[in-house]
C-alpha cells in the first residue's frame, strides 16, 4: 500500500514522498473524495426533500433559484453562512460551539466503512458495523450538548427527548443488526453486501426473505435515530419551538442542519447495505451487473431516501408516550423473537455461515 | 375474529400503507398553488390595496382636502394639512399616510366625495425599511398616475354594486 503510494505521486506529481507521509495524503485524498461529493448529495438532498413534501401536498417547493430551483440549498447555504453566530450570553460558549461540530463530524465519519462497490472503500474494517454502530450512538452527544450548553428550557427539553429517543431505538436496533450478522457471519460490511448475493429466487439482498419485517423495523429505527417525523419530537415546531436548536443561528445552525440530512443518507446507506444488496444489482441476473455498482448503490440510496421524505408528508408525529411504547414494547420484542426464531432456522437447517 | 383482524392489520401496517398509497397518488395531481412572482390569481375590482391619489383627466388634483378620510380613519394613519392655492381653490400642501399603520380597511376610499384617496389594486410594495412606508402626498400622486387605467375599470365595473 504504502509502496504504491509513493509510486503513484512519484508518477503523478514527480515528487519522492516518505512512506509515511504518502500514506497520510492518500488517506487525506479519499476522505476528501468522500467528504466533498457527500456534502453535495446532503445539499441536494435537502432540495429532493422539500421538493417531494411540497408534491404531495400538492405544492410546488422551491422553484425560483437556478432551474427547477437546484440552487435553492447553495442559497440557503449562502445565506447561513453570512448571518452572524449568536451565543447567548448565559451559555457555555465552549461547549455551545463544541456541539454543532461534533454533531457534523460524527455524521461524516460513518461514512469511512460503506462500501461504494466492490473494493472502493476508505477503511474496510472487519467491525464495520460495530463502527457505524458505535458512531452514531456518539451522535447523541452532540445533541445533549448543545441542549444543555443552550442553557435554555426548550433546548434542554429538546435535547432530553432526544437522548432518551436515541438510547430506546438503539436497542431493537441492535437486535435487528443481529439478525443480520447471524445470516453473514461476519461484521464487515463489504461481506455482509457479498452475502446477499442470489438469497432468494435471484434476488439479491435480504429484503426478499423472512427477515423482511427487521428491514420495516430497523427503517422506523432509523427514523427515530435521525429525528426524522413522525419521531421529530426532539425538534417538535409546535410544542418546543426547534428543541436543540433553538438558540442556533448561522453556520453553527448549518452544521446542525447538514449533519443531520448526512446521518438521514448514512442510515439510507445502511439500510441498503443491510437488506437491499448494497452495491449488488437487485436480481442476480448477468447484464446487470455491466452497470456499475456504486449506480446501484446510489440509486438504493436515493429510494431510500425518498421513502424517508414519503414518510415524513404522510404521517403525523407521534406522541412521546407513544414513541416510548413503540420502541420498548412492540420492536424489541419483535426484534429479539426474531432473533430467536432467525437462530433456530439456521440451527435446524444447519446453514450457520462458517 | 375481530382480535385476529385487529392484531393482522396493526402488524401488516395496513394503515400506514393506505396512507403512503394516498400521499404517493397525490404526488401526481395538478399543483394546487400558483407559480406566484410569475403568475398571480384574480383580484376582485373592490381590492384594497395600496393607496394612491387621482387626478381628473385634465391633471388636476381630485382631493379638496375636506379631511373625512384623516377623521374617518380607525387607524390614525392619516395626517392632511390644508391651504389656499394661487387659484384660491382649497388643497393639501400636505397628505402623508403612514402604511405601517393603515389596516386596509377601505373607509378612507368609501369617505371621500370626489373619488381622489382610492387602494388600488397593488399589494406588492414591499419595502426594505420602515421609512419607506411613510407615504406622502408626492408618493401617492405618483401611485394615481401609474395605476389610474386599473383604478378607474375597478371603479367602474364596481359602480353598478354601489
Amino acid at each position: 500500500m504504502a509502496d504504491l503510494l509513493v509510486e503513484f505521486f512519484q508518477w503523478g506529481f514527480g515528487v519522492t514522498l516518505v512512506p509515511w507521509l504518502a500514506i497520510i495524503l492518500g488517506i487525506v485524498a479519499g476522505v476528501l473524495a468522500i467528504v466533498l461529493p457527500l456534502l453535495l448529495i446532503v445539499a441536494m438532498s435537502v432540495y429532493m426533500d422539500r421538493k417531494v413534501w411540497a408534491a404531495m401536498q400538492m405544492r410546488r417547493g422551491p422553484n425560483v433559484v437556478g432551474p427547477w430551483g437546484l440552487m435553492q440549498s447553495f442559497a440557503d447555504g449562502l445565506k447561513l453562512f453570512l448571518k452572524e453566530t449568536i451565543i447567548p450570553a448565559s451559555a457555555n460558549k465552549f461547549i455551545f460551539l463544541l456541539a454543532p461540530a461534533l454533531t457534523f463530524i460524527l455524521a461524516l465519519v460513518g461514512w469511512a466503512v460503506i462500501p461504494f462497490d466492490a473494493g472502493v472503500v476508505l477503511a474496510d474494517l472487519n467491525v464495520g458495523i460495530l463502527y457505524i454502530f458505535a458512531i452514531s450512538s456518539l451522535g447523541v452527544y452532540g445533541i445533549i450538548l448543545s441542549g444543555w450548553a443552550s442553557n435554555s428550557r426548550y433546548a434542554f427539553l429538546g435535547a432530553l427527548r432526544s437522548s432518551a429517543q436515541m438510547v430506546s431505538y438503539e436497542v431493537s436496533m441492535g437486535f435487528v443488526l443481529v439478525t443480520v450478522l447471524m445470516c453473514v457471519g461476519s461484521l464487515n460490511l463489504s461481506d455482509i453486501v457479498m452475502a446477499q448475493k442470489d438469497t432468494f429466487l435471484g434476488v439479491n439482498g435480504y429484503w426478499f426473505t423472512p427477515l423482511f419485517p427487521m428491514m420495516i423495523i430497523f427503517f422506523i429505527s432509523a427514523l427515530a435515530e435521525t429525528n426524522r417525523p413522525p419521531f421529530d419530537l426532539p425538534e417538535a415546531e409546535a410544542e418546543i419551538v426547534a428543541g436543540y436548536q433553538v438558540e442556533y443561528s448561522s453556520m453553527a445552525f448549518a452544521l446542525f442542519f447538514l449533519g443531520e440530512y448526512a446521518n438521514i443518507i448514512l442510515m439510507c446507506a445502511m439500510t441498503s447495505i443491510l437488506f437491499l444488496g448494497g452495491w449488488l444489482p437487485p436480481f442476480d441476473w448477468e447484464p446487470l451487473y455491466l452497470i456499475p455498482g456504486w449506480i446501484w448503490f446510489f440509486g438504493k440510496i436515493f429510494f431510500m431516501f425518498f421513502v424517508f421524505a414519503w414518510v415524513k408528508a404522510t404521517v403525523p408525529r407521534y406522541r412521546y408516550d407513544q414513541l416510548m411504547r413503540l420502541g420498548w414494547k412492540v420492536f424489541l420484542p419483535i426484534s429479539l423473537l426474531w432473533v430467536v426464531l432467525t437462530g433456530l432456522f439456521l440451527l435446524l437447517t444447519d446453514k450457520i455461515p462458517a | 375474529m375481530t382480535l385476529l383482524k385487529h392484531a393482522a392489520r396493526t402488524f401488516l401496517l395496513s394503515e400506514f400503507v393506505k396512507a403512503m398509497w394516498l400521499t404517493f397518488r397525490y404526488m401526481f395531481r395538478p399543483k394546487a398553488t400558483i407559480n406566484y412572482p410569475y403568475e398571480k390569481g384574480p383580484l376582485s375590482p373592490r381590492f384594497r390595496g395600496e393607496h394612491a391619489l387621482r387626478r381628473y383627466d385634465n391633471g388636476e388634483e381630485r382631493c379638496i382636502a375636506c379631511k373625512l378620510c384623516e377623521a374617518i380613519c380607525p387607524a390614525q394613519a392619516i395626517v392632511i394639512e390644508a391651504a389656499v392655492a394661487d387659484d384660491g381653490t382649497r388643497r393639501t400642501t400636505r397628505y402623508d399616510i403612514d402604511m405601517t399603520k393603515c389596516i386596509y380597511c377601505g373607509y378612507c376610499e368609501e369617505a371621500c366625495p370626489v373619488e381622489a384617496i382610492v387602494e388600488g389594486p397593488n399589494f406588492e410594495f414591499a419595502t426594505e425599511t420602515r421609512e419607506e412606508l411613510f407615504y406622502n402626498k408626492e408618493k401617492l400622486l405618483k401611485n394615481g398616475d401609474m395605476w389610474e387605467q386599473e383604478i378607474a375599470t375597478n371603479l367602474k365595473l364596481d359602480a353598478p354594486y354601489r
